[in-house]
């Protein structure tokens, strides 16, 4: 047996023993829809768990808490995937934060923020979007000012996941306005406890909350905390998009349900929905509907095998750069024709008792567009396979 | 997964496919295929019989290389190459749009080494040696099933006698024989191996709308096989298992050919978006025309990592092989019809005319996505196969 086999076999069983008790109170279908106290210590218990068994960080070199591994990381994600464990809550600290830091950050930021990073100890949230500079993230407006060796922070940043649980952010800044893409910079920003900062929820169309915006008045923070040099914010940023955007493997994943399981879910529930007095299985366009759902599914994940076969790819960056687009545009559809299944009982939201599968189709179809719109819209994700894999004319 | 993580795709099979890409580059390039094929439309569309547009010569040289012999077993002198070298080769040939019996031989291919029979062996052989063969049996009442046939046998001692006659025959008039699915009086399907000269035999062409290849109707009138060309035996439904057997394999092939032509279009109308010119921009620029070809390449993307999937499946984990396959079909004849309808779209005006190579494609296209079924006809049977799974 290789080592990479051994260690599959270690996170199989170890999974298997080491399954959570599932909770009393419900888990929303993903981290970023994490609202509860309760909720987020459940998870925390969970991740750290899973680190402290070296399932997380596992590529990481070790003098930054990681177990300093190669190809370690990804079996570890697709192990947590098949066990159907709960997912990883620190997902933009071990997805895009950590990937970022390792990649620019100073050895001292290495070791002061990758360790607790990777054991759950501190949380992170990321700061990009803003209420004018969303597709066109590079129009960020929020501003850094030198004060010695600290830089003054003033700004608007939205949609930021977990931010209300966060120790930290990574978040672009304008340092500059005579340049719009160099005159970025790129910061590590403490959010908890922080003079200055306030976190303010935002209500998603599905009644939740769960992600937020984010004020910034004349917050203090040391030139230490920097992230690679002064104007160079925009290549960092793509570093962390990269990771965001599933075409890198980053420090954790794994966990939640698969899409397997999903495309399962789909076949259970349309032999319990009815369709003009049968079971919606027996429809034919529901079962055409549900086997191109498995196509889909079985076709990402052999594209994701395919990205590693050099002679079988044609362009390096095409098949990572699809990832975005298909995962959430296939999430979103396996909802969408979830609710074909359900018919009427479509109109029946979580915490009716008749709803079926207790209401989860409806919230995940909402909750989907959160996927296509996020990291780059999939329209900007087109633009970007458009211009860099076809070299179509840039289309600003 | 007991699959390989590279597909099987090692540095034998690389080799093999990057020569073929160039052999076909050189020797059959865009120019020659257009003046093969459609130089004259009403030579291609109005005459009695439809001219046989082909190479020979580049055939014989194909056989030369050895890809006649490629999926051959090395037990009937063929180098006994995995599936995912075959797939990558259809890929090929499916990119360079080549009229040619490659394709047909490479399904009668699947169905002879199935068989397995002394027969078979000998039909094989010829293979290796470069006689062009073609599976005629399914395709009657919209059925690809494995026991599908329109043509009757009668066992006896001293052979067979075939009576029927069976549409949808792929280069009928490019094959040295026919390997013929047939049913009994009792339901049990056998194969057999019938000389396209042989007495009784008769081949109708179709007048078919891609023109790169040729298709007839095969009529039986009383065709007698000798013992020796059996090749596998009605009784018990022997040829019915060996079809179905070989079923992954023969999806797998035309899900290739499918992909490469696919990838043809991808990049020839990505091309033309970097070129063309209008309101003074280049017309990739604008994201009505962006966009679909980034869908393009997505769907394309998709069906090739399945029929990778699928082909080193059959070479490795046979009991997933026919789901793999049957997805990989549905996927490619869904990439092939969507990129053919963008490709001719967005070349605008003159994708619409004879005169622009979009069409060739987008016929050939069109003839793939129906034969061994359409997307919602494998998906049909996909239903089946996770219903079970579930």
């Amino acid at each position: 047996m290789t080592e990479h086999e051994e260690f599959r076999e270690y996170c199989r069983r170890w999974l298997a023993e080491n399954r959570p008790a599932a909770p009393s109170f419900r888990l929303p279908l993903s981290p970023i829809e994490v609202m509860t106290e309760e909720q987020r210590r459940y998870l925390c218990a969970w991740e750290k768990k899973c680190y402290e068994a070296g399932l997380i960080g596992c590529d990481y070199p070790k003098e930054y808490g990681g177990g300093g591994h190669a190809g370690f990381q990804q079996i570890a994600g697709q192990e947590m995937g098949r066990a159907q464990v709960p997912y990883l809550i620190n997902v933009i600290g071990l997805s895009m934060a950590a990937p970022t830091i390792l990649n620019h950050g100073t050895e001292e930021q290495k070791r002061r923020f990758i360790p607790p990073l990777l054991a759950a100890d501190e949380i992170w949230c990321q700061g990009f979007s803003e209420p004018n500079a969303g597709s066109d993230l590079a129009n960020a407006q929020a501003s850094a000012v030198r004060d010695g060796d600290n830089w003054i922070i003033n700004g608007h940043k939205v949609w930021t996941s977990l931010a209300h649980f966060a120790s930290w952010m990574i978040m672009v800044t304008r340092t500059s306005n005579e340049h719009k893409y160099n005159g970025l910079t790129y910061f590590i920003v403490p959010i908890a406890n922080t003079k200055g900062v306030t976190v303010r929820p935002l209500i998603k169309i599905t009644g939740e909350t769960g992600f937020n915006e984010v004020l910034f008045e004349d917050v203090v923070v040391p030139d230490a905390y920097r992230v690679d040099e002064i104007g160079k914010g925009w290549t960092v940023a793509m570093t962390t998009l990269l990771y965001e955007r599933g075409a890198a493997e980053g420090a954790g994943s794994g966990g939640g349900i698969s899409l397997d399981e999903r495309i399962a879910q789909l076949v259970s529930l349309a032999k319990r929905s009815r369709r003009d007095g049968k079971p919606a299985w027996e429809d034919a366009i529901i079962r055409d509907r549900v086997a191109q759902l498995a196509i889909r599914v079985e076709g990402m994940r052999q594209g994701h095998r395919r990205m590693r076969v050099e002679p079988l790819t044609d362009h390096p960056m095409r098949l990572p750069l699809q990832a975005k687009v298909t995962v959430s545009e296939l999430m979103q559809d396996i909802a969408a024709v979830a609710l074909e299944i359900e018919g009427p009982a479509a109109s029946l939201y979580v915490g009716d008792p008749g709803a079926p599968d207790n209401g989860q189709w409806p919230l995940a179809y909402l909750n989907s567009y959160g996927f296509t719109i996020a990291a780059g819209s999939n329209e900007i994700q087109r633009n970007i396979l458009g211009e860099r894999v076809l070299g179509l004319a840039k289309s600003k | 997964m007991a699959q390989p993580k590279d597909f099987g795709f090692g540095s034998e099979e690389q080799m093999l496919r990057d020569a073929a890409r160039k052999f076909l580059k050189d020797h059959a390039p865009i120019e020659k295929l257009r003046a093969l094929v459609a130089k004259d439309h009403k030579l291609a569309y109005e005459s009695a019989v439809q001219p046989l547009a082909w190479d020979e010569r580049v055939w014989k040289q194909m056989v030369e290389l050895g890809w006649t012999a490629l999926a051959v077993p090395e037990s009937a002198g063929g180098a006994g190459m995995k599936t995912i070298a075959v797939a990558a080769l259809a890929e090929e040939i499916g990119r360079a749009a080549l009229p040619s019996p490659l394709i047909a031989t490479l399904i009668a291919t699947a169905v002879l080494r199935e068989a397995g029979t002394d027969a078979a062996k000998t039909c094989l052989e010829r293979v290796v040696g470069g006689a062009a063969a073609s599976f005629a049996g399914p395709g009657a009442e919209g059925s690809w099933l494995p026991d599908a046939t329109s043509i009757a046998v009668t066992e006896s001692g001293n052979g067979a006698v075939l009576k029927g006659s069976v549409p949808f025959v792929q280069e009928a008039r490019k094959a040295a024989f026919f390997v013929v699915a047939a049913r009994d009086a009792k339901g049990g399907v056998g194969l057999y191996a019938v000389a396209s000269d042989a007495p009784g035999l008769k081949i109708l062409p179709d007048r078919v709308v891609d023109l790169t290849r040729d298709q007839a109707r095969v009529e039986f009138d009383d065709v007698k096989v000798g013992t020796s060309a059996i090749v596998a035996s009605s009784t018990g439904s022997v040829g019915a298992k060996a079809v179905a057997a070989a079923l992954p394999a023969i999806l797998t092939i035309v899900a290739a050919d499918l992909c490469g032509a696919a990838e043809w279009q991808l990049q020839t109308t990505a091309e033309y978006a970097r070129v063309r010119t209008q309101f003074d921009r280049l017309i990739g620029f604008f994201q009505a025309v962006k966009h679909p070809i980034v869908n393009v390449m997505i769907d394309v993307d998709r069906a090739r990592s399945l029929t990778y999937a699928a082909a080193c499946a059959i070479d490795t984990e046979p009991e997933s092989a026919l789901c793999l396959a049957r997805m990989a079909k549905a996927a490619a004849s869904d990439a092939g019809a969507f990129a053919s309808s963008r490709s001719i779209q967005l070349h605008g005006g003159i994708g619409f005319t004879w005169e622009c190579d979009v069409h060739i494609y987008v016929k050939r296209q069109k003839h793939n996505q129906f034969y061994f079924g359409d997307g919602p006809y494998q998906r049909a049977k996909i239903a089946q196969l996770i219903d079970r799974a579930a």
